[in-house]
């Protein structure tokens, strides 16, 4: 079993124009920061973008926003980036805001094969419209669909070349949920290790979930909200 | 008159020991900082950590370890790390016993506006409506008044609900309320603050049963 592939243009060879994607991470963290330059450079245009935030103005899904590849996103929250709320209220991006609890089980119900589920999130909200109500002990609740998407596009820590990955810290996020979903899924790692160096009991990702793997590079791993405590204290 | 520190030091008094507890973004942050002493709480957040500790000293930030707000935060011992799905999982789930979030509006049956101001302001619900319709304790913490002096606490919310009649109190720089079946309820007055000034202050309908003693803060 070899999924490696060279590089991140390797990797995304048959994503095409208006395809939809799935990208890991959590505001910049842990996110294909590879793949998302790859993607730029290849100039695919018209795509659907599933990812739970818009990156920020330069960096993250913001630099495919700039250069106008994303025709709509799927995400729950795109507070940090002034061009993509530019590109929404003009109009010239579709968006669909999700809870980001559904979202992330969207995803997994997709990698599954459980092609939609009753939630009470968003019930009484602009979420549950055209949706179906059902009550269960007494309690309404909608109906809310898989979420599938033609590659999705994640980042590990480590990862072999099975396919198996293990993620670092809060960097896991939506990663392992959008792997499951990707009918084609891409894993770029910080570390492609030989097999036997990972522990199959912590094993993050089972290699069944990915179809092509490889060691990124030049990771920037921009933080986005510096917090620190006075030593002092 | 309460700042945002004397609204999240008034919160922080609910807490008690043994629980999981998700802190919104804003003042429910600043909560952390006033756990009573001896009791053991557990800070949840959404973006997959349960034990999330103190922002890290200046160096030792990662950039791997970050809360829903994309602060860097630090891993308190005991701490657990886990993806997306497991953390709403454990929301949609009631395993965590208190939500603190903030509010653009509440009304008096409970109902809450957080997240769109429609033509303005788009940022999105985050995890917030997961969190407002599975949890069975809410408490959210905001300012009584917007920027031009309007009530926050309404007879009915103007924008977009987050959530329906899920909210069970609500702690401002004026009053402590619990949302009951009959409107809002006055519980405690700020330090300094009279009834008449919350009234005034408050659009919802307000029950102000005996004397209201004001907060130990």
């Amino acid at each position: 079993m070899n999924k490696n592939v060279s590089n991140a243009a390797e990797a995304i060879s048959g994503i095409k124009d208006n395809m939809t994607l799935m990208l890991g991470g959590f505001g910049l963290c842990g996110i294909p920061e590879n793949c998302i330059s790859a993607l730029v450079n290849a100039e695919i245009m018209g795509l659907t973008c599933i990812s739970n935030n818009a990156g920020v103005d330069d960096f993250g899904l913001g630099l495919l926003l700039k250069k106008r590849q994303i025709k709509k996103m799927i995400s729950s929250y795109v507070g940090e980036n002034q061009e993509f709320e530019r590109q929404m209220l003009s109009g010239e991006l579709e968006v669909d805001l999700i809870p980001q609890g559904s979202l992330a089980a969207r995803c997994q119900a997709a990698g599954a094969g459980v092609p939609a589920f009753f939630t009470p999130a968003g019930y009484g909200t602009e979420v549950a419209i055209g949706k179906e109500v059902r009550y269960f002990d007494g309690k309404p609740h909608i109906l809310e669909n898989a979420l599938q998407a033609d590659f999705a596009i994640v980042k590990a820590w480590k990862g072999d070349r099975f396919g198996n990955l293990v993620y670092k810290g809060t960097a896991r996020n939506f990663n392992p949920v959008m792997a499951m979903a990707g009918k084609i899924t891409i894993a770029e790692v910080e570390h492609l290790v030989e097999p036997e160096e990972l522990d199959p009991n912590n094993i993050h990702t089972p290699g069944v979930f990915v179809q092509r793997i490889f060691q990124g590079i030049n990771y920037e791993k921009r933080i986005e909200q510096l917090t620190i405590r006075s030593a002092d204290k | 008159m309460l700042d945002k520190t004397g609204i999240a030091k008034r919160i922080a008094q609910e807490l008690q020991d043994g629980w999981y507890v998700n802190l919104g973004i804003g003042i429910p942050t600043l909560i952390a900082n006033y756990v009573p002493e001896g009791l053991n709480v557990v800070f949840q957040s959404e973006n997959g950590i349960l034990g999330m500790g103190p922002f890290p000293f200046e160096g030792e930030e990662d950039a791997d370890l970050i809360n829903a707000g994309k602060q860097t935060i630090t891993a308190m011992p005991g701490a657990a790390i886990f993806d997306s799905a497991m953390s709403f999982a454990m929301i949609r789930g009631k395993h965590i016993q208190l939500t603190v979030l903030g509010a653009m509006e509440v009304a008096d049956n409970g109902d809450i506006a957080n997240w769109k101001i429609p033509g303005k302001m788009v940022k999105g619900m985050g995890g917030a409506m997961d969190l407002v319709a599975s949890a069975d304790n809410i408490i959210v913490a905001m300012m009584h008044t917007n920027r031009k002096g309007q009530s926050k606490l309404l007879r009915q919310c103007t924008l977009p609900l987050t959530g329906v009649k899920c909210v069970k109190k609500v702690v401002t720089n004026l009053a402590v309320l619990d949302i009951t079946p009959d409107g809002f309820k006055l519980i405690e007055r700020a330090p300094g603050v009279s009834v008449d000034a919350i009234e005034e202050a408050t659009e919802g309908r307000l029950i102000i049963e005996g004397d209201i003693p004001e907060m130990k803060i």
